[in-house]
């Protein structure tokens, strides 16, 4: 203990005599912060405090208005001391890849529209979920798939061509050694397939299987270098090494995906960057469910984002939600009581929610899957490069006649 | 910027005579729980005395919410509005979640209203054992006439006891509405660059709460508070405008803008609550009713998520409102732990002593998800609800926080034993990787269950009597 530190002791002892046991039964009172708030307690207590009796007094003295009181306001111009790395997905062919446009993200000064909408260069950018074998889905989301559900070429093109997917994210659930074990080649084969079919940026996701993944996201990575896929992901249960130089090598992205703990994604980073420039890593917190844990995964995405503009380099990287684990809710696909309305809404709703909640913690890129769902993401993404003037509609709503 | 307040800071402005007054131990307990808003001064009776009238104000000033808590409504339906101490909730908890009210309105017939009101009343959903409910009756005055809306007034009040909001922006239309539900409390909506002085003039004879409604920006709103304030009302509600559409994020920054400037910046005059009107997505016409519900919907659920401390919305639609009431509770609960249940053994239907135990975690979402589960079956059966400090069984195996040390001590601390004729137990089937070493730590015979609950009957339809 150092010797300001003893000596506020002994002066605290004086105050109270058995302080230091009540101190301890609660630890939260850190001995450090014992140290600060004293030494300025005094700078910190009010100097000036009104009585209550007397504002009262004073107020019912005061004359009222007569006029309106014009006070003018400007909002408080808040810097934070960093910028989130902007990562590029997809390249054009002048760019040594065959994509028709390439999309930026990240590149955050500020929260997501915390002051000024517009302050923030890059719209967040959702990509539809497609998957390289029939898995279960839930009803209302299979409806608007069912042709294409063991055909992830026209699965993609369907995504591109009738529901405007800005990205494709393919999933290649079927490598995975207890599904189909497809071949690094097979699912290599998949992948050159689908680029040949849209022209819009892609991702490509494993199974979760850390050495599988590794060895198909090796060959994938080789077959198409320069086209600046988004590999999903990158754990830190996996040989980070040979990943990494993988996608550097190749000039490919990925994402750095670590199970809501902000010192693992700043773990995973920190490995990451040995081999790979910031400009290729998006990190994914992990995404829960509205009602299954989404409280945590806001606030963690939340925290991040805040981590990284105000300076820590390890969090300042633009993040990535896998927004379809909205569907894991019961309420999302489970059959309830007529009164809380059909899957076929109450699904496509949970999964809005979700997106929309992420987006407000600073999400960048979505992984999503109801048309409904990323069309309502889409156009309140759009509104925040849209309109900026002030907004001078009609707003006496209290009068409006509604007729259902 | 205020600093933390530090449970030192308060225990100097308190008596310091350790009386235990407050049922703690002493003085600088009862600073810690002050600190942690586990405590209200007014729980310390000798600092209400007169001798410490300096101390008590200093104490007020500096446990204040930067947002200022304002109540609708009176008696037991007393509805508290705002009470925030910060901007980002992990910095601490959010207090007093945002309140839904639903809007009915002056030229609706009786049983209309009656119907309209009831299904308000009784909207609840069950969620990890909390009912989740609406809380407010917002009345329009859509005839225009005074009348008209003193006399819808006084019929809801007689209908329901939740807290109201009169919504018009004409005075005397107000003033009908207040002559009818005074004793009521309820809260004035709104005044305007244009009605302030009257509204103003109604909120303190009636001593009601108010809102200031300036949609044209926040220069506007803030010349509107202060006025309100100048004139003497103290307990007012911002309604920065809420518009849909492209409106949507200039909205949600207006929020979050307010927000900001009076937990970051102790602004005063913005230290109010905030609300918004998902509603106003009904202003529109040409669409079907389905796409505005879904717009409020989701409109109302960014404000939930940004800072809003009430909402007013017309439609009361299942599928509109659940995920809005589960996002608030998720939102509000304490980010610093997690929400849990008491660990021990439950009963279920009438359970004997061939009956299964089964086994979960204390989270809960995994509790009141598997409980549903095993009600709706019916099943006859024990649950042995294991203490991982509030998490779900794949996370609790994983921060090993579920071991197979923790589930023997807890059998061993539960009258199984000797209740039970078999030695048997189901484990979730995502703990399935504890099962060896739980056979060895309690010499009983481990079950693995399914993966989701809801697979429970089957399993031991099928399982458990074979075993
Ligand atoms: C929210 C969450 C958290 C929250 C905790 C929430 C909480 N209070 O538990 C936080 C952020 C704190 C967290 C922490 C961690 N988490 Co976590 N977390 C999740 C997440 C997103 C949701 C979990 C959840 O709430 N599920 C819902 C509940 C209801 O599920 P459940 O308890 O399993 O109950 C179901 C079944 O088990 C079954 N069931 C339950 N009881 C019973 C009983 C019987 C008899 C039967 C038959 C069935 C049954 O039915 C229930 C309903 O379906 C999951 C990922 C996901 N989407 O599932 C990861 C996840 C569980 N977490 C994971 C990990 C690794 C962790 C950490 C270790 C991370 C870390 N870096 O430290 C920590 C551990 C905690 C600690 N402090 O030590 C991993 C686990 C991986 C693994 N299999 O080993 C997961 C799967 C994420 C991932 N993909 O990597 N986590
Ligand atoms: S009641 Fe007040 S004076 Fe008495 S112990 Fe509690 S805090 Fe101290």
């Amino acid at each position: 203990m150092d010797e300001i530190t003893s000596r506020l002791r002994d002066a605290l002892k004086k105050i109270q005599p058995n302080i230091f046991d009540t101190l301890d039964k609660y630890q939260e009172i850190e001995l450090h912060d014992v140290e600060l708030e004293i030494d300025e307690l005094e700078l910190f207590l009010p100097q000036i405090v009104r009585p209550i009796t007397s504002v009262i007094e004073e107020e019912s003295k005061r004359r009222k208005p007569t006029e309106l009181i014009q006070v003018s306001y400007a909002p408080p111009d808040v810097k934070y001391n960093a910028k989130i790395t902007e990562v590029i997905l997809g390249a054009t062919k002048a760019e040594g890849g065959s994509r028709d446009r390439r999309l930026v993200i990240g590149g955050e000064t500020s929260p997501p529209l915390q002051l000024n909408e517009a302050s923030n260069p890059h719209p967040p950018v959702i990509s539809l979920d497609v998957f390289d074998t029939k898995i279960p889905l839930a009803k209302p989301v299979k409806a608007h798939f069912s042709d294409v559900l063991e055909d992830p070429v026209s699965w993609a093109k369907l995504a591109v061509e009738k529901f405007n997917a800005e990205m494709v994210n393919l999933h290649l659930v079927s490598i995975d050694p207890m599904v189909k074990d497809t071949s690094p080649a097979e699912a290599s084969k998949t992948v050159e397939n689908i680029l040949q079919a849209v022209k819009v940026p892609i991702a490509v996701g494993g199974c979760g299987d850390p050495h599988k993944d590794l060895q198909v996201f090796e060959r994938i990575a080789d077959v198409t270098k320069g086209e600046r896929i988004l590999f999903n992901s990158v754990t830190l249960d996996m040989d980070i090494r040979r990943m990494a130089e993988s996608i550097k090598k190749n000039e490919h992205v990925v994402i750095a995906f670590t199970p809501m703990d902000m010192n693992k994604a700043r773990e995973l980073n920190r490995k990451l960057f040995e081999y790979l420039p910031p400009e290729q890593i998006v990190i994914d917190t992990t995404t829960a469910a509205l009602g299954y844990g989404l409280d945590y995964a806001y606030t963690i995405m939340e925290r991040t984002r805040l981590a990284g503009l105000m300076g820590d380099a390890e969090l300042a990287q633009p993040m990535a939600s896998g927004t379809t684990n909205a569907w894991a809710a019961r309420e999302a696909w489970m059959k309830m009581p007529p009164e809380w309305g059909p899957s076929e809404l109450r699904g496509p709703i949970w999964e809005t929610v979700t997106a929309l909640t992420l987006l407000l913690a600073g999400v960048d890129y979505f992984m999503m899957m109801h048309p409904a769902a990323v069309k309502t993401v889409k156009d309140v993404i759009k509104s925040v490069s849209g309109k900026r003037e002030m907004i001078d509609r009609p707003y006496d709503w209290t009068r409006i006649i509604i007729g259902e | 910027m205020k600093k933390r307040v530090s449970p030192i800071d308060i225990h100097r402005l308190l008596p310091m005579t350790n009386c235990r007054e407050c049922g703690e131990e002493n003085c600088m307990a009862f600073a810690a729980k002050l600190v942690n808003r586990e405590a209200t001064l007014d729980q310390c009776p000798p600092i209400m005395q007169e001798k410490y009238k300096t101390s008590f104000n200093q104490l007020w000033e500096i446990l204040k919410p930067p947002i200022k808590e304002v109540s609708i409504g009176s008696g037991e339906h007393v509805l508290k509005i705002g009470g925030k101490y910060v901007l980002y909730r992990h910095e601490f908890t959010y207090h007093n979640p945002t309140a839904i009210a639903i809007d009915v309105n002056d030229e609706m017939f009786e049983d209309q209203l009656l119907k309209r009101v009831k299904s308000i009343e009784s909207l609840s959903y069950t969620y990890i054992g909390q009912s989740l409910r609406l809380d407010a009756v917002a009345v329009r005055s859509v005839s225009g006439d005074s009348k008209t809306f003193g006399k819808a007034v006084m019929k809801i009040s007689s209908m329901t006891e939740l807290p109201l909001i009169l919504c018009s922006t004409e005075p005397d239309i107000m003033e009908a509405g207040l002559v009818s539900s005074s004793e009521r409390r309820p809260l004035i909506y709104a005044a305007t660059a244009r009605n302030w002085k009257e509204m103003a003039e109604l909120a303190t004879m009636y001593n009601c709460p108010i809102v200031a409604s300036a949609p044209e920006g926040l220069s506007q709103l803030r010349s509107l508070i202060k006025t309100l304030n100048d004139y003497g009302c103290e307990n007012i509600i911002l309604d920065p405008g809420t518009f849909p559409d492209d409106g949507v994020v200039q909205t949600v920054t207006r929020f979050s803008t307010l927000r900001l400037t009076a937990c970051k910046y102790d602004d005063e005059l913005f230290g109010y609550p905030i609300m918004g009107v998902p509603m106003t997505v009904w202003m529109e016409k040409d669409h079907h009713p389905d796409v505005l519900k879904w717009k409020e919907a989701y409109l109302a659920s960014m404000l939930i998520v940004k800072y809003a401390d009430l909402l007013i919305m017309h439609s009361l639609d299942g599928w509109v409102v659940l995920p809005n009431l589960i996002l608030r509770q998720n939102i509000y609960t304490d980010p610093r732990k997690p929400v849990a249940v008491e660990p021990g053994v439950r009963m279920f239907g009438k359970p004997d002593e061939n009956s299964p135990l089964l086994m979960t975690t204390n989270f809960a979402l995994t509790y009141y998800t598997v409980a549903a589960d095993i009600e709706s079956f019916g099943l006859d059966c024990y649950l042995l609800v294991v203490d991982t400090e509030g998490l779900s069984v794949e996370s609790a195996v994983a921060g090993r926080k579920l071991t197979a040390d923790k589930i023997a001590e807890a059998l061993g601390h539960s009258s199984m034993r000797e209740k039970l004729k078999h030695n048997k137990m189901v484990i979730p089937g995502r703990a399935a990787r504890l099962s060896g070493e739980v056979e060895e730590a309690t010499g009983w015979k481990i079950l693995v269950g399914p993966l989701d609950s809801s697979g429970i009957q089957k399993f031991i339809h099928e399982k458990w009597t074979q075993t």
